[in-house]
């Protein structure tokens, strides 16, 4: 988001159509594998962060262990980045992007 | 022997007690101001405890840097001055513990890329002619303190 100031009407530079029409996808907050973090303080931070049960934390985060990745929370954008800043101040490897 | 009953244990009170051996204060004790001294340097080691947001896009990469980037350090440096503020307490809170263990997360993650570990190293444990035993070492310990800080919450 840009602070400047404009005086044209915001349509202006927008492509007509196509962009308006389609609803906002969902972002997803991905956390990745690392060699570092412990296999327990992940799970923590699932539950912690997300409330999740132990069994859907400890399940995602046997997939970050295994399949090098998983999707651990999802919404949009603004959710997206708080989740992913809160994963960053615990240390974890977490990017966001929309889903598709 | 080596003494290995539990450092970490919550309380019935609901706080928790901090068992740790003088010998090992001694080596915590100057980890915080160390990794603080590093955090003010470019060193890629710290990287580590800022990774990017988003991948592909370096526009928002900036504005998300710009938006989080000082709070989530300002909340790693705190994290430091508490468990430096208590490293002789024997009674921790639990936002204490939380801060303890903010910090040793992020010095395993420092010590960690240092080392460039990866997952094999758990197995292969310590080999003992090499010049980085010590820093190993000590990667494990904190390791292996970190799992019962997390125990210790749990548990509540």
């Amino acid at each position: 988001m840009s602070g400047a100031v404009s005086t044209a009407p915001v349509e202006v530079d927008r492509p007509s159509g196509e962009e308006v029409a389609v609803p906002d996808r969902p972002w997803v907050v991905i956390v990745w594998n690392d060699p570092i973090n412990l296999m327990s303080y992940v799970t923590w931070v699932f539950q912690k962060l997300f409330g999740y049960s132990l069994e859907k934390a400890t399940g995602l985060m046997l997939d970050v262990h295994h399949k090098g990745k998983a999707v651990v929370s999802s919404g949009p954008r603004e959710k997206a980045e708080f989740d992913t800043s809160r994963l960053h101040a615990h240390g974890l490897w977490a990017t966001m992007q929309k889903d598709v | 022997m080596a003494n290995l009953q539990p450092r970490v244990r919550r309380t019935r009170r609901g706080d928790f007690e901090l068992a740790l051996p003088d010998v090992e204060r001694q080596v915590l004790r100057s980890l915080p101001a160390q990794l603080r001294e590093l955090m003010s340097t470019d060193d890629p080691a710290v990287e580590r405890l800022f990774p990017p947001a988003y991948r592909d896009d370096p526009d928002s990469e900036a504005e998300y840097r710009a938006m989080v980037g000082g709070e989530l350090r300002n909340r790693r440096l705190s994290s430091l001055e508490v468990m430096e503020a208590t490293i002789d307490a024997t009674r921790l809170d639990e936002k204490q513990l939380l801060a303890w263990l903010g910090a040793i997360n992020d010095l395993r993650l420092v010590l960690g890329t240092r080392l460039e570990v990866t997952e094999d190293i758990y197995d292969q444990g310590i080999p003992e002619d090499d010049p980085s035993s010590l820093s190993l070492a000590l990667f494990f310990y904190l390791g292996w303190l970190e799992e019962q800080v997390v125990q210790a919450l749990a548990a509540g």
